[in-house]
């Protein structure tokens, strides 16, 4: 449904994404990790064509939707799409609604943009989606305005707004940053759901290894700019190649004895402007050796999974 | 008729919530409560003055106020009430509409400038801040020296005089809105650029234009007055309050109550608007938002 090839990304002489590809089939779910920094967000915003919205530009690559090479699309065909046939849910509910307007408008908005509704249909839908969201007295809720509701609601209304023109590609950028815990699990669960429901194609980007495992059918694991590895969700999880997928993986709170101790990686991901040569991650892998400081390496593929390291082969001691 | 549906929705809401919170402190009551009754007596005039504006008497010309003519009479014997109570027609009419005109194409051009940026919004702001760096009674000058005098040059001056501060804070408000995240999330749904500034932009950017626009209603009476003073303004047997100011200065010593009366009507009205202003920043909360004007 959704293909990026080795898409490349510039603002002026600055670089920060080279190199990406995933893709994604109608039912299907995968998921983009990494830290902040690593470039899931603008991977998110290359596909949306918001790029020249920014001042940044698609160097290099494909961006293919259904058949369709996005990379060159005019602005005013690219509207149809946003929203339309590709909808997109951003990290902060709290700020993605106009404090002026009740919900339903908003909500209708959508559908009498893209579906060409009045709005008494749109209304209509308005009331129905928000019922699949499990949001309780939608009829009631449409005359709400934004700062009468909780965090997890206006999650829900934004998702509502994203599903309103029956998209074909769900983004989710962050989805669940801002909420506290319980609602992450709740709104997580939700965008599985409609995934199956809905047979939705949706793009997971999280820094959450845990929501990638609960969740995705297949994963890659970005760091600063680039795809370090991907694969299926299985492969990665019981067989992670890359040291930084495994520092990640090793990331995740588990264990419930006294003496389990929270693992972090050492350091921070470089900006954009001094991206270090050769591995980007060497400054910060334990397995670093004289050649990951000067020749960038490539993927190694392996099965239907491939990792970027030049010790990809190598069978990597599980860190602890 | 979405649009027009949805600013009486707006105007609604905003009526509701904002002009009525203004109203509850005891100086917005006072104040607003004038205004009210001023305006009821401009529109009502004809009914409520006791004489004639027009009307001469040169028999009875320059009496102090006392019975029947409360507030005295002028060189010409026209009764100075009556004259105040037709002069607030002028005055306000003169200024209301010159502010809706001057807003209507300042908020037009400053959202254009704010949203489009480049070139155009270079071009506006240069031109803009050029009328703002003169003060505003010599560009109003200005205007009607080109034009000549008359109510309509008073008008149009004026509101050419204030466009500079609805332009600039409409664009301050909208660059500022424009990076918000939940405009974002609008071009995110495909929202074209009209539904963007007109439906989300310009709802959100309204109220400091509308609060400046009733401060700018008390700045433009006196300025229509000043413009009235000069002789620039209203023509006579047209009543103004700068006017008759202006004819009053002659007998400031002989008959002072036909320069005081207009003098103090000007001066409470003013006075009435900025207070009644201060109150509606209060109930809207925005004094921060003022600061692009």
């Amino acid at each position: 449904m959704l293909s990026v090839r080795d898409l490349g990304v510039a603002f002026g002489a600055v670089e920060p994404l080279s190199g990406v590809s995933f893709s994604v089939e109608k039912g299907e779910t995968i998921g983009i990790v990494g830290e902040s920094g690593s470039g899931k967000s603008l991977t998110a915003m290359s596909v949306m064509g918001l790029l020249p919205l920014i001042g940044g530009r698609i160097t290099g690559g494909k961006i293919v939707f259904d058949g369709q090479d996005l990379t060159d699309l005019p602005e005013r065909a690219y509207r149809k799409l946003r929203g339309g046939r590709i909808g997109l849910i951003t990290q902060n509910p709290m700020t993605s609604l106009d404090p002026l307007k009740k919900i339903g408008p908003q909500v209708d908005d959508v559908a009498r943009l893209h579906l060409g509704m009045d709005a008494t249909q749109a209304r209509a839908r308005t009331v129905e989606i928000l019922g699949t969201l499990r949001i309780p007295e939608p009829a009631l809720i449409c005359e709400r305005y934004p700062h009468q509701m909780s965090g997890g609601m206006k999650q829900r209304i934004v998702i509502a707004m994203a599903l309103a023109a029956d998209p074909d590609v769900l983004i989710a950028d962050e989805p669940t940053t801002a909420l506290d815990v319980t609602v992450q699990a709740q709104i997580i669960r939700l965008l599985d759901d409609l995934v199956k429901q809905r047979n939705l194609a949706l793009v997971l980007i999280t820094h959450d290894m845990s929501v990638v495992a609960q969740t995705c059918d297949n994963v890659v694991v970005m760091y600063a700019g680039r795809a370090v590895e991907y694969g299926p969700v299985e492969t990665i999880f019981d067989r992670p190649r890359h040291p930084y997928t495994q520092a990640l993986i090793a990331c995740i709170p588990r264990g419930l004895e006294e003496t389990a101790r929270l693992t972090g990686i050492e350091g921070t991901v470089p900006t954009v402007i001094n991206y270090p040569k050769g591995c980007p991650f060497h400054p910060r892998c334990a397995r670093a050796e004289a050649i990951c400081a000067t020749d960038p390496p490539d993927f190694s593929v392996e099965g239907d999974s491939a990792a970027a390291c030049h010790f990809a082969e190598v069978a990597h001691a599980q860190p602890a | 008729m979405k649009a027009s549906s949805m600013t009486a929705r707006t105007l609604d809401t905003f009526a509701r919530m904002s002009i009525g919170r203004a109203f509850a402190s005891g100086i917005g009551m006072v104040a607003g409560g004038f205004l009210i009754l001023l305006v009821l007596v401009a529109i009502f005039a004809p009914w409520i003055a006791p004489f004639d504006y027009a009307a001469q008497n040169l028999m009875n010309a320059n009496a102090p106020p006392g019975w029947p003519h409360l507030l005295g009479t002028d060189e010409f014997g026209r009764d100075v009430l009556s004259r105040v109570i037709f002069g607030a027609r002028t005055s306000l009419s003169v200024s209301a509409t010159a502010i809706a005109i001057s807003m209507a194409a300042g908020m037009t051009l400053g959202a254009a400038a704010g949203y489009f940026g480049g070139f155009f919004e270079r071009a506006v702001m240069t031109v803009v801040d050029l009328t703002w760096s003169f003060p505003d009674i010599l560009i109003a000058l200005i205007f009607v020296a080109i034009i000549g005098p008359g109510l309509t040059s008073t008008t149009f001056a004026i509101a050419i005089a204030y466009l500079a501060q609805f332009t600039r804070l409409t664009r301050a408000q909208i660059v500022r809105l424009k990076r918000e995240t939940f405009i974002e999330a609008t071009v995110n749904l495909g929202a074209n650029p009209s539904h963007i500034l007109l439906r989300h932009l310009m709802p959100n950017a309204i109220a400091p234009v509308i609060v400046v626009g009733m401060l700018a209603i008390g700045d433009g009476i006196v300025l229509e007055a000043t413009l009235g003073f000069f002789g620039l303004g209203a023509q006579p047997p047209t009543p103004s309050w700068g006017a008759m100011m202006s004819s009053g200065t002659a007998q400031l010593f002989l008959s002072p109550w036909v320069i005081i009366f207009p003098g103090v009507a000007v001066a409470v009205t003013v006075i009435a608007v900025n207070l009644f202003g201060d109150e509606l920043i209060r109930a809207l909360d925005i004094r921060d938002r003022l600061r692009g004007a």
